[in-house]
């Protein structure tokens, strides 16, 4: 069904995440001029309400529980990221409800809307994560082990989908640079690949007849791409666990790269010498190049990538931004690519 | 009789429902965060489906129905005229924005837009010589062009396929249904010309 009846929220949990848009703040400055009243500090609610700094929380009635104990603990001491050096936007977030309920996530479904409703059985925990290839460390390590040793942090970021729309979302996680490093890989680990897991008990979209994804979905980066710091393995959003449909319990974050590079529900990282297949170059190399760095000037076959729709859009409000080169991360990874002709390594 | 004008006003009703329900929708702003997004596969699904019921009449004609379904072809053509306008109204106004210096990129470099862009152009033709008058001018040349409408409709798979990137269920279904009503034709063609040449081969 097309019409839904919104959930009823109140106003006092919601303004964390949208504090931040223009709308309300013209709203509130202009009630206080037409009542003479003083705006209540809204912008500084989001801070104060949670008290730990962070500037985004889940709203109440749709936060999740933790998939297991433990994670309580990890997710009691998140902090937020320096606001320097790309790892924060003052951008208006994308609410909640939209980064959770529309979604590209094919192994739950072809439509926006499908991940959210074919995932809620999908089990999180136990989970392990294996580490092959070149490295002096393999092995196979329960989801805990890989998460101990690091700080979670709050980093915002913007998300640039390959389909022309994108998203400001604050997400919960460490470097990938740091895990990398504790698996000692060796001088032949010149790119690390990432594998999604397949169980298509649990994953609708891994049973579809006429797919053409070769799943497991498999995704790749250069070993210094992987290093980079704003590279991002995500645990959480929006101060609360990561939900199914955003790539439980563990994804990639990679903001200068379209979002299809930022591969969700990982089970395997493998540290290899030659550049690894990746799902959708293999599905349609003259569409996917291996790197796909947001790039308004690279043009595609589907849709326009100078612009971009920043989510939510009403029909009304619907207006396009200019799309950055790196997604505005150019100052962070445009180093990287030195001397590359990008049209061609797209 | 009086059935019969109920009935054609209940189904003119039922066309009407998806454009209504997408209406209110846009109007509630409960069509998701990309609202324009939602419209333009909506419109397009629809297109889709009026142009297969349009399709499926004369086959239910010489299959039982006789030919008080016949005016529906008609009517179900021009539904699906009418969502594919909406459907390429939605496209300039929220997908370019008015943006007319960027339609030649859309139409020349993306090929799914080329095709669909073809198939609208065919489909407001056929619209625009649907009525009564056209129809007598144009006499015996009428036939053969709205035979044209089985072009619009392969075109609208291959639109439709070429948008669906991996999974390809949608187009499968659609397909399933037009290429037994394109089949209809051929066998139809067939059948008339062994006919054919066998009167001419008895009557000579």
């Amino acid at each position: 069904m097309l019409i839904k009846s919104k959930p009823d929220i109140l106003p006092s949990e919601i303004t964390p995440e949208s504090v931040f848009h223009d709308r309300r703040r013209f709203l509130a400055s202009s009630l206080s001029a037409a009542f003479g009243v003083a705006a209540a500090g809204l912008p500084g609610l989001s801070g104060a309400a949670a008290g730990d700094g962070l500037r985004a929380r889940a709203p109440e009635d749709l936060a999740r529980s933790a998939p297991a104990q433990w994670w309580n603990a990890k997710f009691e001491n998140i902090s937020p990221a320096a606001h320097e050096g790309g790892f924060y936007t003052a951008e208006a977030l994308t609410p909640y409800r939209d980064v959770i309920s529309y979604n590209n996530f094919y192994e739950f479904g072809m439509d926006k809307g499908d991940p959210i409703a074919n995932s809620k059985q999908f089990k999180v925990d136990p989970w392990s994560v294996s580490i092959e290839g070149e490295v002096e460390k393999p092995g196979v390590y329960t989801l805990e082990d890989i998460l101990k040793p690091h700080d979670l942090e709050e980093r915002i970021y913007r998300l640039r989908c390959v389909e022309r729309w994108s998203m400001v979302i604050p997400w919960v996680g460490f470097s990938l640079a740091d895990l990398i490093k504790r698996f000692q890989p060796t001088s032949k680990a010149k790119y690390v690949e990432f594998l999604t897991l397949f169980d298509p008990s649990s994953m609708a979209g891994q049973r579809a007849r006429f797919t053409t994804i070769d799943w497991p979905y498999r995704e790749a980066l250069r070993m210094d791409e992987a290093m980079n710091p704003l590279t991002l393995l995500a645990v959480g959003v929006y101060g609360n666990f990561l939900p199914p449909q955003n790539g439980a319990p563990i994804r990639l974050v990679v903001p200068w790269k379209y979002g299809f590079k930022s591969i969700k529900s990982i089970v395997k990282i493998r540290f290899r010498e030659q550049e690894p297949a990746t799902s959708w170059n293999m599905l349609a190399p003259q569409e996917y190049g291996f790197y796909a760095n947001v790039n308004p000037d690279v043009h595609h076959p589907r849709w326009r990538q100078d612009m971009e729709t920043r989510l939510p859009q009403t029909l009304l409000s619907s207006s396009r931004i200019p799309t950055q080169l790196f997604n505005g991360y150019a100052e962070q990874v445009a180093s990287l690519y030195k001397g590359m002709d990008l049209t061609k390594n797209y | 009789m009086r059935l019969a004008t109920a009935l054609r006003w209940i189904i003119f009703g039922m066309s009407l429902l998806p454009f209504i329900v997408l209406t209110l929708g846009a109007v509630n702003n409960s069509l998701g965060p990309d609202p324009a997004d939602t419209l333009i596969q909506e419109t397009g699904e629809w297109t889709f489906r009026f142009l297969l019921l349009s399709l499926s009449i004369t086959p239910l004609r010489n299959l039982g129905a006789g030919p008080r379904v016949f005016p529906y072809r008609r009517t179900f053509g021009l539904f699906a005229l009418f969502y594919a306008s909406l459907h390429f109204l939605i496209y300039l106004l929220f997908l370019l924005q008015l943006r007319w210096s960027e339609i030649s990129e859309d139409i020349l470099e993306r090929p799914y837009i080329t095709v669909g862009f073809t198939a609208y152009l065919i489909l407001v033709l056929l619209g625009v010589t649907s009525v009564k008058r056209m129809m007598r001018r144009l006499g015996r040349y009428w036939k053969p062009l709205h035979k044209l409408v089985y072009l619009v409709n392969i075109l609208a798979l291959i639109h439709l396929s070429w948008i669906l990137r991996t999974d390809l269920t949608e187009a499968v279904i659609y397909a399933s249904i037009l290429l037994p009503l394109l089949a209809y034709r051929v066998y139809k063609y067939y059948i008339g010309k062994t006919s054919r040449q066998f009167h001419s081969s008895t009557s000579s």
